[in-house]
């Protein structure tokens, strides 16, 4: 097939793009070698729309031992341990083929952190979906979630938190955003960097097949029309071969004869090769006829191009061979010898004893598009019409019914049963708390993750969004005890190409960089997804953030449920009463309009860091942050998980009950402690200058403001636990 | 106290069960599943996972291993032999314990805390223990125990129903039921009551800061009856 524009167009590839790659190369490609540049100019590869913004995020930090740029992030949590954790987006393929688009989406994000010689030890997920209203959300659901259990479950890694939530800007579009933490010694850090001349490339894992071919092009598209034409472009997962995979690459990492490896994520074979050549600046030679092939007659460009799961790349050293061979024997794997490192500096393919593909790698990787692309800064949020006097008049247990019960509130249990979470026995903090907690194996320390994002606030002002995503994140590891190091986003927007979706982008991630910088919460790793959009119809902006801390001493993580009757409840941090964007405006009052509550980072650090001081002395008996819904939805969460009530008083504020307890203003925590505590604990606050309200002091089942504002622990449970199960059983 | 746990390709909780035996007090060593021979021990453990992928038919590769042979002559010779879930799988394919495990009624993956009436204590397994209800984890997908009507009547004759799933009162009843088997069996026994296979992961629930701690009752216990 001789390549011309036509053709190279329907790569996905631009005019502009095509000419310069006949530029570089002084000659017009043969078809592999398109498929090649296809493959590596993708948006998902290249991250030619994004690079230029992601170099303004905050990437070190004491404890940062490898940043962005890597298969995952690095941190450092003392005793030789260290920590490898990223998100990755799995979102088109997802919504094309749900269960294997999530399972591969999991199964990927395995591979880049045990690629980095980490036994993963806990799985996140952040997913979202269209109006539960929807026809087809109810079966996405369903599938996304079977997948990610499917292919997590049967890895035996702990699934330990999550977030889920629903809006009609996902319907056809939703999320997929899987995230996995590894444990490693801080000595036995693998990296995809090729050195030396004449070494051996391995390839082990599964054989290779025509399934996922241009997936990372596909993930680079918007959707039309003719979606279902692309299922052929999802891989089909196997979590059995990955958990051998596994195995066997840790046990050739305890050894030493690995000089670089990566996996065979997005573009296969092509980005693999391409990245370790790139890294270690020298050439790559591969004879394709090596390469394990499940079908027969496959062609250089389906090899190139094939995105089939469970494969790994090797650099070993000379004289390895047999015996990683033996390894990947005894666990019933693919190994095959295809080729070796050179000094040409370029990627060069033979197949039929033909040079099928001769590129230079520079013109792959530094050479390949950046583009400025325009955007426009996000308008401002359009004032609303919220009435105080009528929301004055609006019942509060009514109202905290409703919200509890709201698919975005109501308990996720239903999900995260499904998800092995106690595999590996170091769960310490199951699914439904603010951050999941697994303890570092044998030690008294623990690692503490959560997964969060705010559409919303990010669709309804980007730049306080972006903020805002990163400080509950922290929030969320301070609420178990647990301090925060660092942060993996995964940054899912609509299309570049669009002036508003990239202004999205843009300030998003310049609030996402404000705050990780002053809260010393650096981005680690993470990965950008755009064109989540159907037609010319973005979702909201949607930033998901992975955080991780550390807990020194397990025995000291706290939980959200109350503990004690008498025990005495703290609001930490000032509220005043932000209802615009808020839950509560959007459900019951139906009001979109407004900006988001503002983030003021200072009194979010200094809250946080106060708190986890309180904590550290054994001040705090119970925690949880104020998010969605306001201070009376964490309350009713504290005591359902508690199964005890609270006697309130509404502080002496100017605002009303209603805004004083559905308001989402930032910075916030519940805490419960003991009364004997109360002074030490009031005078370390009044010192650090933190604000608090005095809210009330726990009982046995009743959440009681007044005689005629009161409601049993019971009936609250029941709104917040049955919408979900009653949803997806009819 | 000497006991193996063998690994199959895709077991996931040999660690953990390893883990658990040494807590106890056991001598553990892990056993491939291309080994023929057992190592002398006292009891063997087929632990939870994925042997195979599940592939064909939860357990059914695993019970045509190399090793099982050995573990087969083991329990047929008397010795002490468990399984837990995947083992569990195992052990019915094996046909060492009667009866077959189908997919969970709501065809769902479950994993959480449940109880269980311990039914029969007249065997190593759980003489001596002051329990009579144990609160223990699930996480499976096939843990619908199923048998014919003939099976069940000899299985209960021979008081081979190990545990079953019940209330924290030790009331046995279908709510209480989280997989639909019948007569909320979780766990079994053969005739001679040295070979158990339950659901259950009595591993998971072993110290304070987990879901629980009943499972260190059970291993506290066996240990001392093994002695």
């Amino acid at each position: 097939m001789i390549v011309n524009e036509i053709i190279a167009i329907d790569h996905g590839l631009k005019k502009d793009e095509y000419k310069k790659i006949c530029e570089l190369l002084k000659r017009t490609p043969n078809i592999t070698e398109l498929g090649i540049f296809s493959a590596m100019w993708n948006e998902h590869c290249s991250y030619k729309s994004s690079r230029l913004h992601l170099k303004k995020l905050p990437t070190k930090g004491k404890q940062v031992i490898q940043g962005p740029g890597e298969n995952a992030g690095v941190v450092d949590i003392g005793d030789n341990d260290a920590i490898v954790f990223k998100i990755e987006s799995h979102n088109h393929p997802s919504f094309i083929e749900p269960y294997q688009g999530a399972a591969t989406g999991v199964g990927g994000i395995m591979r880049d952190v045990f690629t980095m010689g980490a036994r993963p030890i806990a799985n996140l997920n952040s997913i979202h979906f269209g109006s539960t209203q929807h026809k087809k959300t109810k079966n996405l659901l369903r599938g996304v979630v079977h997948g990610i259990g499917g292919y997590g479950n049967c890895m035996g890694v702990p699934t330990i938190a999550g977030q889920t939530s629903f809006d009609s800007s996902y319907n056809g579009n939703i999320l997929v955003n899987a995230m996995t933490l590894g444990l490693v010694k801080k000595d036995k850090i693998f990296y995809s960097k090729a050195a030396g001349l004449n070494k051996p490339v391995i390839y082990v894992g599964s054989k290779t097949g025509r399934d996922g071919i241009h997936g990372a092009s596909m993930a680079s598209a918007s959707f039309d029309d003719k979606i279902e034409e692309k299922k052929p472009t999802v891989q089909v997962g196997d979590p059995f071969t990955e958990k051998l995979l596994l195995e066997a690459c840790l046990e050739l990492m305890a050894g030493d004869s690995i000089i670089a490896i990566q996996d065979m994520g997005a573009a296969g074979l092509t980005s693999s090769s391409i990245e370790m050549a790139s890294k270690g600046n020298l050439g790559i030679e591969i004879n394709l006829n090596k390469v394990p092939c499940r079908e027969t007659k496959m062609t250089p460009y389906e090899i190139m191009l094939s995105e089939s799961q469970e494969r790994m790349l090797i650099v070993l050293e000379n004289g390895k061979e047999e015996q990683a061979k033996t390894i990947f024997d005894k666990w019933n794997l693919d190994f095959a010898i295809i080729g070796k490192t050179t000094k040409s500096k370029k990627i060069e393919l033979y197949f039929d004893s033909k040079k099928v593909a001769d590129i230079p790698v520079n013109t792959l990787v530094e050479n390949s598009p950046m583009y400025d692309r325009k955007w426009k800064k996000a308008k401002l949020p359009k004032k609303n019409k919220i009435n105080k006097n009528d929301i004055n008049n609006l019942r509060i247990i009514e109202v905290l019914k409703k919200i509890l019960a709201n698919p975005n509130i109501c308990s996720k249990e239903w999900i995260w049963q499904q998800y092995d979470h106690t595999v590996m026995g170091d769960t310490i903090q199951k699914p439904g708390g603010d951050s999941g907690v697994v303890r570092v194996h044998g030690t008294n320390k623990a690692v503490a993750a959560s997964v969060d994002s705010s559409a919303v606030y990010c669709w309804a002002h980007p730049l306080t969004g972006g903020k805002q995503v990163v400080c509950e994140s922290f929030r969320n590891l301070i609420s178990v005890g647990a301090k925060p190091i660092a942060i993996t986003n995964c940054l899912n927007f609509g299309s570049p190409e669009n002036e508003e979706n990239m202004g999205e982008f843009v300030e998003c991630v310049q609030g996402i960089g404000e705050a990780s910088s002053y809260l010393k919460f650096p981005v680690v790793s993470g990965n950008v997804s755009f064109y989540n959009q159907t037609k010319d119809q973005g979702i909201k902006p949607t930033p998901s953030i992975g955080g991780v801390g550390l807990i020194n001493d397990y025995t000291k993580m706290i939980t959200m449920d109350f503990k004690e009757v008498d025990n005495v409840v703290l609001v930490i941090g000032k509220t005043e009463g932000h209802i615009d964007q808020s839950l509560f405006a959007r459900v019951i009052l139906n009001e979109k309009n407004g900006p988001p509550p503002e983030i003021n980072l200072f009194n979010e650090k200094n809250n946080g860091e106060t708190l986890l001081k309180l904590i550290d002395d054994n001040l705090i008996k119970s925690a949880h942050d104020i998010s969605l819904g306001g201070i009376i939805t964490a309350l009713s969460k504290m005591c359902i998980k508690g199964n005890k009530g609270i006697k309130l008083k509404k502080p002496k504020y100017l605002i009303s009950e209603i805004e004083y307890f559905f308001a989402e203003d930032q910075g916030r925590y519940i805490v419960e402690i003991s009364k004997k505590d109360q002074k030490k604990v009031l005078d370390i606050l009044n010192k650090n200058a933190v604000h608090y309200d005095e809210l009330g002091t726990i009982n046995e089942n009743m959440l009681f403001l007044n005689e005629k504002t009161k409601v049993t622990i019971d009936e609250l449970k029941g709104f917040n636990t049955t919408w979900l199960k009653q949803y997806m059983s009819n | 106290m000497k006991s193996a746990v063998i690994t199959f390709p895709g077991s996931n909780c040999d660690r953990d069960m390893d883990v658990a035996l040494k807590k106890f007090g056991f001598k553990n060593k892990m056993v491939w599943h291309q080994d023929v021979e057992l190592p002398k021990s006292d009891l063997v453990v087929l632990p939870g996972g994925f042997s195979y992928g599940d592939y064909l038919r939860c357990g059914s590769m695993a019970s045509k291993s190399t090793i099982m042979q050995s573990v087969i002559n083991f329990a047929n010779s008397g010795g002490m032999v468990m399984g837990i879930c995947n083992g569990f799988q195992i052990l019915v394919e094996t046909g060492l314990v009667p009866g077959v495990l189908l997919r969970n009624k709501y065809l769902e993956f479950i994993c959480k805390n449940v109880f269980v009436k311990i039914n029969n204590k007249n065997n190593g397994y759980f003489k001596n223990i002051s329990n009579d209800v144990l609160e223990l984890h699930i996480a499976h997908n096939e843990g619908n125990y199923f048998c014919t009507n003939d099976q069940l009547k000899e299985i209960e004759d021979n008081a081979q129903v190990a545990i079953n799933y019940c209330d924290p009162n030790g009331k046995i009843e279908e709510p209480f039921n989280p997989n639909g088997s019948i007569k909320n069996i979780a766990g079994i026994f053969n005739k001679k009551k040295n070979v158990l296979g339950m659901m259950p992961h009595p591993e998971r629930m072993i110290d304070s800061s987990l879901s629980g701690e009943d499972g260190s009752y059970f291993f506290k216990n066996l240990i001392n009856n093994l002695k």
